[in-house]
């Protein structure tokens, strides 16, 4: 009895070293990483139509939402996002930072000047562009509701973790706040992350001004230790920044000054 | 002497599928896959979409890993069900992304850790590099049910307690309000789904003496 099992355990010793050989191992390795790939090539470009499709809605959703964050007639779902971007959203325009010229505009459905369309420029492309000293054209997108214009600036900037990037929304002054919104790809939860709240943070916007009294741009400045408790800067370009998100809330300056002030040549031209 | 089948749902198949719900659950008695089920059952939408998002990844990888069996070899059988978890995962977050973006974007990195959810690899380690696809299966949609529910009673009682709605609609009236309840708070927070998951533990074992450890 004994012995045949000791015969079993050997033959069996033997198959599997046979079986899980050093090539066996290799072959078996290489074949699964490549059945791997293609699956997974195969469904990211299966399924890439519908996640753009989903980025670009966002998109629009994101415009639509600065522009009438402070108006509570209009619901905003993902569902009518389309529609209220073709209603309201009457003009997309490209700027040019440096003379404040207009480089192409997008209305009704139709190119009107320029070659490319706002919608579809990537704002990161354009400031990495800036950065390396070329030529860089920048997205305004442009609402109409009874009569009045609202202008929509996409911002675009680095975080503590990852990119931010979110919309701020001017009055037909072009200097008021009337929304803001900001997104963001890794901030820390509770605390940086906390710049897509509304009610504590975008909210505090609203109102708030990017040009001094004599018409020098100043920016909005997120400020630690609340607006109200110091003097540098007043309270009309200055939010409170949010407690253990410093660095995210300076982030958040950075961005908003080295995004707007790009369209502050278009915006005296054209006040 | 021809073997008799087994019938899909002999006895001990539906063991499977119902030992991981209640005597060997994942959560409560094993405690495994706990860090998940704190960061995403502050609502209820996103623990069901989880708890479906597991259940494929799961049960597909346990009939795989089912199927592969002995051809894995041994030596490198942790990676080999690594690749399988990974590539299941990567499929569903993107599936996510392009049918359900709110959602996705709700689960974050959740979704990717998917791939270090410790009852994923203990199944395919401890079941499913040994059994047929069949009680294969079972037993990671057993498992991941086990797993699923206990997300969803977290998140119905932490979406309801804690913002008054359930799966984004409100359920708290108004008049509730008006009279001066409040939302609590501290729902929103994950120490409290580890106290709703310990209440859950609590009831079970006082139901169950054998679960209780001398």
């Amino acid at each position: 009895m004994e012995e045949i099992l000791k015969e079993d355990s050997k033959d069996l010793k033997l198959k599997r070293i046979k079986m899980h050989s050093n090539g066996y191992i290799f072959r078996f390795a290489i074949i699964m990483v490549i059945a791997v790939a293609v699956i997974l090539t195969a469904t990211a470009t299966l399924l890439k139509p519908f996640q753009d499709d989903n980025k670009n809605t966002e998109k629009m959703q994101d415009v639509v939402k600065a522009a009438f964050a402070n108006n509570d007639d209009i619901e905003i779902t993902v569902s009518n996002t389309q529609e209220l971007y073709e209603k309201y959203i009457y003009k997309e325009l490209l700027i040019n930072p440096v003379t404040g010229e207009i480089v192409s505009e997008y209305s009704d459905n139709k190119q009107v000047t320029g070659e490319v369309r706002a919608f579809d420029v990537k704002l990161k492309d354009e400031l990495e562009k800036q950065k390396n000293g070329e030529e860089a054209a920048f997205p305004l997108f442009i609402a109409k509701k009874d009569g009045e214009e609202i202008y929509v600036i996409p911002l675009y900037g680095k975080g503590l973790w990852g990119p931010i990037w979110g919309n701020v929304a001017l009055a037909s002054d072009m200097q008021t706040v009337v929304g803001a919104i900001f997104d963001h790809k890794a901030e820390t939860p509770g605390l940086g992350a906390e710049i897509t709240d509304e009610d504590i943070f975008q909210n505090q916007f609203i109102g708030k001004k990017i040009f001094d009294d004599e018409g020098n741009f100043t920016s909005i400045t997120v400020i630690k230790g609340g607006v109200a408790n110091q003097s540098a800067i007043s309270e009309e370009h200055g939010v409170d920044a949010i407690s253990g998100g410093t660095i995210t809330s300076v982030f958040v300056s950075d961005m908003l000054h080295d995004c707007l002030t790009n369209y502050v040549e278009f915006i005296k031209k054209n006040k | 002497m021809a073997k008799e089948r087994e019938p899909l749902f002999s006895e001990k198949n539906k063991k499977l599928l119902t030992i991981p719900l209640g005597k060997e659950n994942p959560i409560t008695v094993q405690v495994l896959g706990i860090c998940s089920a704190l960061a995403i059952t502050v609502k209820l939408e996103p623990s069901v979409v989880m708890a479906i998002s597991v259940m494929a990844v799961m049960a597909v990888g346990n009939v795989v890993i089912s199927i592969l069996g002995k051809s894995i070899p041994t030596r490198i059988r942790i990676i080999v069900q690594l690749v399988v978890i990974a590539t299941l995962v990567i499929l569903v977050d993107m599936v996510l992304k392009a049918f359900a973006y709110d959602v996705s974007k709700q689960l974050s990195v959740f979704v990717g850790l998917i791939i270090t959810n410790c009852i994923i690899m203990g199944r395919f380690e401890a079941f499913a590099m040994t059994n047929k696809p069949w009680p294969s299966f079972l037993d990671g949609l057993g498992n991941a049910f086990g797993y699923g529910w206990i997300l969803i009673v977290v998140g119905f009682f932490r979406e309801l307690l804690g913002s008054g709605t359930l799966w984004g609609y409100q359920v708290m009236p108004d008049s509730f309000y008006q009279a001066g309840y409040v939302d609590n708070g501290f729902m929103m927070l994950p120490p409290m789904a580890l106290i709703v998951v310990g209440v859950i533990i609590w009831i079970q074992r006082s139901r169950n003496k054998e679960l209780i450890e001398n």
